[in-house]
């Protein structure tokens, strides 16, 4: 752990948890240094609100979940408890898939969750599979995560052993069986649907929806509902402290706290529990309990709102409150929680160029304009920065973004453009929004930062005006 | 497509301004291309499931919620869907799909051999955007790969539209070609040390959408606008799959698959695909032979002879003897027509009834026309059942396998398999029961509730089949040989007590050579005579235009050579047949020969039954001739002439005119157009079927409604297996020794060779391991060979492949026993 360099100021890579002010409804425990282990949970309320759920049925359990609003944490931020009422009438099995991919670009958050406090989620996916009548649950767990495959493993045989999961749990008629699996190492499993291909055994490439909602049609051809990590963690806490406790924190819309990633020229980057809704990007970068400002205390020039594939913010949406309407309306998402902050020393083109890469990278290779458009762009954009760009590739990039995400990109306003915000999401010629993704960052850099690049593109090396050439002795 | 929407559940969509009916839960490419409106595709394909993966069909959809583009391959029809395929968003997303497909290929096509049938190159023609805007550096890959023994991969040229993988991996079940790494570098390819071993994998080469996969046998041979093709029917085996065979100054190139809906599907077995290399090989018979007068005991030398002489060579033959000293066997090779006329010169001119197209290896006509008839679609019908009585399709009638196979994993059949071994299927049956060689009846018995001598963990099965034959209509089964090492009789047996328990079952009869059902429909059976009738029913028809007609039932095949074995048959005419190889009991076919005075062969290549023939007619190939094919259905579909037969080889129905005029002058018919009418004239089950017409058939032929006969086997007795001894099961498998493989280089190598196993207990308690070598003892004749130890095989017995390499088998199968039991010892 590297708390203790944290307050030194700057620190080039986003280090962990930062324990700040504020109320703390799923990392509570992470303070302790044995925050993982059975006993450490039991000994601070663990398994709590699975024993309240036991004692209602399963009904009034979902009724709680949906009224307190709990929203998604894994980048869509559709509502769980709706989400919960999708499968079709009458089609069992089903499951629950849990969402511990997590790789989206400065995201870890979860990662977090599953190492410090691997009992919160278990408690939360079996009070999920109470509410929905299910004995099967998948935790699936991004392939690099060692330590948290390692945690959740100690954590599920610790609980298996205390008759917190299995057969009959807590002498009630309620079983549930968890599996954990972990992929071997791509972004785009993150995605649902993906996700469910990697869960059964084949290549993680995402399936079309429609028809292939999970909810309907998911693992196994089963209805399945998949739910974030974050997301399930809130669950002990609710079930615990009812709904209207819950809702208590936050805002209207956008109830209790998020985990918010913050990485890049902040002076404290980190993940922080904050306030949902209530708090604004401009307190979470500058305030004295979050990030203290940017580095140097140089100018902020732009920052990535919620993972690489929100288009950028900049100077004027600083004010917006953490909440995904607001941010929606104004052209970006707070997606998945992870921000990127840059000052005024970056370089447009090579950040543009390196969420690109990223995406070209991390692409499945299933759909055309998505495998071949995201190399391309990254080529430009590398041969615009090598020095050799041409003109035209600025409309080019543009057209071939318009060719995976065909009509106007979401984009920030550009008030000095007299532009307005497109709402997000944006359209897509692919199956899955990864490779639309890939077009944020250029649409955002371009449009903010054109001169950047004109000048890249006019840019000419002086021509030597007397070669050197090396006498030949004979 | 036959299938019109009916008007109550048709769905109304607009296309383009346009108002069209779709059929319910019809995609919408499929609904648009049927009502004139092409959308451009590459990874759509009607016989697999979809994928939208290449993103090329993007059409703009409105189903109520405003439009947006949506991949049509996806999309069922709804109604009131409003569909605009010529937007500007449309258009716009299309011609940049196609750029991205373009960006990285390699744009070869002068190298291509796809270069002129290349969807990519004629859909950028006419959806493209004309010109590329990409100045990066390509993508290159190795150029080609070989994924196979026949198939090249060329990764650069590939667009990853999963057709190929998806049709190894749904179609075939072979998935042994998959992608590998991801985004820009994402790429088709084999496992590592893993070849794309399937017997389909040509298939994908056909599919392709661009030169990406192709295959050796056409490589660089031609360019597809010098080619020209005729659409014809695979003689290979007895499904008749439908085929485009494709020729370039008279030599077949390719024949690839034609998609016929009540057939193949399009698809063909690497084997039928690739055979016509050996119909253009070199080795090829161009012209007659007969065997020089020498003097008696030297060896017989064949030397070129002319048509003439051959013909009168033949008549002395046969005039030299009697009747019912001449025995003809073979001829399922042919086509209807042939069948026909050799059937007249047999039984109505030279008046013998000695007449088998079978060697042994297929079932007895009388209970084939005894039983009710099916199709492959009826014993397809989704959610029926299908009750396997013997073979493996897999192994012998590829195609027919990947349509049950679809009707198992697609239609909700399901499969109950009552075989002595594994085979291609079981892994999909609902039960798979492996019957001990011999018990057939016994489990037919079992089945209808009869007291049976099966064992209990047999029986236990059995009756949870019963539940599901109860609970179903319509149930069919599929009768073929469990092993050639037994009679026959044992699953005809079988199938006529299944018959009596389930009236309303339909049968499809798994006799595997070519135009079987043909030969036996005309007449190449011992008792038959053309339209399928018995000797007596016919010979009224027939006296008008055959000068005689046999009253005695004649000999099958086995019984011919165990007559020439007693001195009994003089003359014997092999209609590219060729026993030596073929069949079960080697040993006898040589005693035979050995006694017979004259054998005629009419063949193709010099196999080793015509190196011993004393006249040798030199015949035409399917490429080579006009006619027509009667498959396993009954359905007579067109055989097209593409190219000239080598030499002065002769299309059998000629050389058969040509002899019924030496043999009775001015005796008819006298060209292929009356030979065509008599056959509609004197054979019944052919009556309303105009030959002359064969060409304008349509691809799906015509079903002929044969009729059933009523017939009584006599049961017969089935030794006891003796403590200690082993039953011999032998079963054909996709390639063996066959002449034509091996006269083809693309599928020479592919035979799996000689592997004999035997279940480990067994070997474990014989103290022998799979080194061993062991002496396997039958009652005529022994082998020493090693085991394979296999676990799926039944205990007791001993599993063998058909005519591989290694030991010969047929030492050990006694064709006059019902079974054969062997003796293992240890050497
Ligand atoms: C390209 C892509 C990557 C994603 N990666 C993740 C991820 O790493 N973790 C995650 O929870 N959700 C990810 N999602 C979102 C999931 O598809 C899904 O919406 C989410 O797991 C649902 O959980 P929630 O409703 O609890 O948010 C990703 C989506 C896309 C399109
Ligand atoms: S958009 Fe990209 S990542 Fe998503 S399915 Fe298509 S190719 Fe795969
Ligand atoms: S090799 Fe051909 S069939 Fe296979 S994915 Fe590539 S383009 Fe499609
Ligand atoms: S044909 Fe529809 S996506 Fe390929």
């Amino acid at each position: 752990m590297v708390e203790s360099s944290l307050q030194t100021g700057y620190v080039k890579h986003a280090p962990g948890f930062v324990e700040n002010e504020g109320p703390k409804l799923i990392t509570s425990r992470f303070k302790h240094a044995d925050s993982f282990t059975l006993d450490k949970y039991l000994s601070t309320g663990g398994y709590e609100g699975l024993k309240s759920s036991l004692n209602r049925s399963p009904g009034q359990v979902h009724d709680e979940v949906r009224e307190a609003s709990l929203l998604g944490r894994g980048g869509a931020g559709f509502p769980a408890g709706i989400k919960w009422g999708f499968p079709p009438e009458g089609v069992w099995p089903r499951y629950l898939v849990v969402n511990g991919d997590e790789s989206e670009i400065g995201t870890y958050k979860d990662r977090l969750l599953m190492e410090r406090d691997p009992h919160q989620l278990i408690e939360g996916v079996l009070i999920a599979c109470y509410a929905l009548g299910l004995s099967q649950a998948f935790l699936y767990v991004r392939g690099e995560m060692a330590l948290a495959q390692e945690r959740i493993a100690l954590a599920l045989d610790e609980a298996y052993e205390a008759g917190y999961i299995g057969k009959n749990i807590l002498d009630t008629k309620f079983s549930v069986d968890v599996v954990m699996h972990w992929g071997a190492g791509a972004y785009i499993v993150g995605e649902e649907t993906a996700l469910i291909e990697s869960l059964e055994g084949k290549r993680g490439m995402p399936r079309l929806k429609p028809p292939y909602f999970p909810a309907a049609i998911g693992l196994y051809g089963k209805p399945t509902i998949v739910n974030n990590v974050e997301t399930l963690s809130n669950l002990p806490w609710i079930l615990n402290n009812g709904a209207s406790a819950y809702k208590g924190f936050g805002s209207e819309s956008s109830p209790g706290t998020r985990m918010f990633a913050i990485s890049g020229h902040v002076k404290r980057p980190g993940v922080y529990e904050v306030e949902h809704g209530v708090t604004t990007f401009r307190e979470l970068f500058y305030g004295d309990n979050f990030c203290r400002g940017i580095r140097d205390d140089n100018e902020l020039k732009m920052f990535i709102p919620g993972g690489g594939s929100a288009p950028w913010f900049f100077q004027e949406q600083l004010d917006l409150p953490l909440e995904a309407s607001a941010v929606g309306a104004a052209g970006s998402m707070l997606g998945s929680g992870a921000m990127v902050v840059m000052d005024e020393t970056t370089d447009a083109v090579k950040a543009c160029l390196s969420v690109v890469r990223f995406f070209a990278r991390e692409s499945c290779g299933k759909c055309s304009p998505c495998r071949e458009g995201t190399t391309w762009e990254e080529k430009i954009l590398q041969r615009i920065l090598d020095g050799d760009g041409r003109p035209s590739d600025i409309d080019l990039l543009l057209d071939i973004g318009d060719n995976i995400s065909p009509g106007p990109y979401p984009a920030a306003a550009f008030s000095d453009e007299g532009l307005d915000a497109v709402p997000f999401p944006p359209s897509q010629t692919t199956i899955c929004p990864l490779g639309p993704s890939s077009v944020a960052p250029i649409v955002s850099a371009i449009r903010r930062f054109r001169n950047e690049f004109d000048s890249l593109i006019t840019r000419r090396d002086p021509i030597p005006l007397s070669l050197e050439v090396e006498k030949v002795v004979t | 497509m036959t299938d019109i929407t009916s008007a109550e559940t048709a769905v109304s969509i607009t296309v383009d301004g346009k108002k069209v009916t779709a059929k319910p839960g019809e995609l919408l490419i499929d609904a648009c291309e049927r009502n004139g409106t092409y959308i451009p595709r590459f990874c759509h394909h009607s016989r697999m499931q979809p994928v939208g993966m290449c993103r090329m069909c993007l059409v703009e959809i409105d189903t109520g919620r405003g439009p947006a583009l949506q991949p049509s391959c996806m999309i069922e029809c709804s109604n009131e869907m409003v569909v605009d395929t010529q937007s500007k968003k449309t258009i716009k997303a299309q011609e940049g799909v196609l750029e991205f497909l373009l960006i990285n290929h390699p744009l070869d096509c002068p190298i291509c051999d796809k270069g002129g049938e290349c969807p990519l190159q004629d859909q950028t023609m006419a959806f493209g955007p004309g010109e590329s805007r990409f100045i990066e550096e390509k993508r290159t890959y190795r150029k080609p790969i070989p994924v196979n023994e026949n198939v090249f991969l060329d990764r650069e040229r590939c667009v990853l539209c999963d057709r190929c993988t998806r049709f190894a991996d749904q179609v075939a079940g072979d998935s042994l070609i998959h992608f590998i790494d991801r985004g820009n570098k994402t790429q088709v390819n084999t496992y590592p040390d893993q070849p794309f071993s399937s017997y389909f994998s040509g298939n994908t080469v056909q599919i392709c959408p661009v030169g990406a996969l192709t295959a050796a046998p056409f490589r660089f041979k031609a360019r597809p606008w010098d080619l020209t093709e005729v659409e014809s029917t695979s003689t290979f085996d007895s499904v008749g799959n439908r085929i485009s065979v494709q020729e370039s100054r008279d030599r077949v190139l390719r024949f690839t698959g034609v998609d016929s809906d009540s057939v193949n599907w399009g698809w063909l077995t690497d084997k039928e695909r690739f055979i016509f290399e050996a119909y253009s090989n070199e080795n090829r018979l161009s012209g007659p032979l007969t065997t020089n007068e020498v003097a008696e005991g030297s060896q017989k030398h064949a030397v070129a002879t002319s048509w003439s002489e051959a013909y009168e060579k033949f008549v002395k033959a046969i005039n030299e003897t009697t009747p019912e000293r001449i025995a003809v066997i073979g001829g399922s090779r042919l086509t209807n027509e042939a069948q026909y006329i050799w059937s007249k010169i047999a039984k109505g001119i030279i008046g013998t009834d000695n007449v088998d197209a079978q060697l042994d290896d297929g079932f007895s006509p009388e209970v084939l026309l005894s039983l009710n008839p099916s199709t492959i679609d009826k014993t397809c019908k989704p959610g029926g059942v299908i009750i396997l009585l013997g073979a493996d399709p897999k192994e012998e009638l590829g195609a027919l396998y990947l349509r049950l196979r679809h009707a198992i994993l697609q239609d909700q059949c399901k499969l109950i398999e009552l075989t002595p071994t594994k085979t291609g299927l079981s892994q999909l049956a609902t039960h798979s029961i492996r019957v001990p060689p011999g018990k057939t009846l016994e489990a037919v018995k079992a089945l209808s509730g009869e007291p049976s001598e099966l064992e209990d963990d047999i029986l236990k099965e059995l009756t949870k089949v019963q539940k599901i034959i109860k609970n179903n209509d319509s149930i069919s089964v599929l009768l073929g040989r469990t092993s050639l090492a037994e009679t026959s009789s044992i699953v005809e047996e079988g199938a006529i007590k299944l018959q009596e328990y389930l009236p309303k079952a339909s049968f499809l009869p798994l006799l595997r050579r070519g135009n079987i059902n043909g030969a036996i429909d005309m007449g190449l059976s011992p008792g038959l005579l053309p339209g399928r009738c018995d000797l007596e029913e016919g010979s009224d028809k027939l006296q008008n235009y055959w000068p005689t007609c046999p009253t005695h039932k004649g000999f099958k095949t086995k019984e011919m050579f165990e007559a020439a074995t007693d001195g009994q048959i003089d003359v014997l005419i092999l209609l590219a047949a060729d026993p030596i190889m073929d069949f079960p009991d080697s040993q006898l076919v040589q005693e035979a020969l050995d006694r017979i005075e004259t054998v005629i062969a009419v063949d193709i290549f010099a196999t080793d039954s015509v190196l011993q023939a004393d006249i040798v007619l030199a015949a035409a190939t399917a490429t080579e001739i006009e006619g027509s094919f009667t498959n396993l259905e009954g359905r007579i579909s067109p055989i097209r002439k593409s190219v000239t037969p080598p030499g002065t080889a002769r299309p059998d129905w000629m050389i058969a005119l040509d002899l019924v005029q030496y043999l009775v002058p001015n005796l008819g018919p006298s060209t292929f157009k009356e030979l065509c009418e008599e056959i509609s004239l004197v054979s019944g089950i052919h009556k309303d079927f105009d030959f002359s017409k064969v060409e304008q058939i349509d691809k799906e032929g015509v079903v002929l409604n044969r009729g059933k006969n009523k017939t009584q086997t006599s049961l017969i007795k089935i030794p006891k297996q003796k403590a200690n001894s082993f039953r011999l099961v032998v079963t054909r498998s996709m390639y063996d020794k066959g002449v034509l493989s091996a006269h083809s280089s693309a599928l020479k190598g592919l035979a799996p060779g000689s592997r004999i196993k035997a279940n480990p207990k067994d070997m474990e308690k014989l103290g022998i391991t799979s080194d061993s070598t062991v002496r396997l003892i039958g009652l005529k004749g022994e082998i020493q060979t090693r085991l394979t130890p296999d676990p799926e095989t039944t205990r007791g017995t001993i599993h063998a492949l058909w005519n591989q390499d290694g030991p010969d088998i047929r030492k050990l199968i006694d064709s006059s026993l019902p079974v054969n039991d062997l003796k293992i010892e240890k050497i």
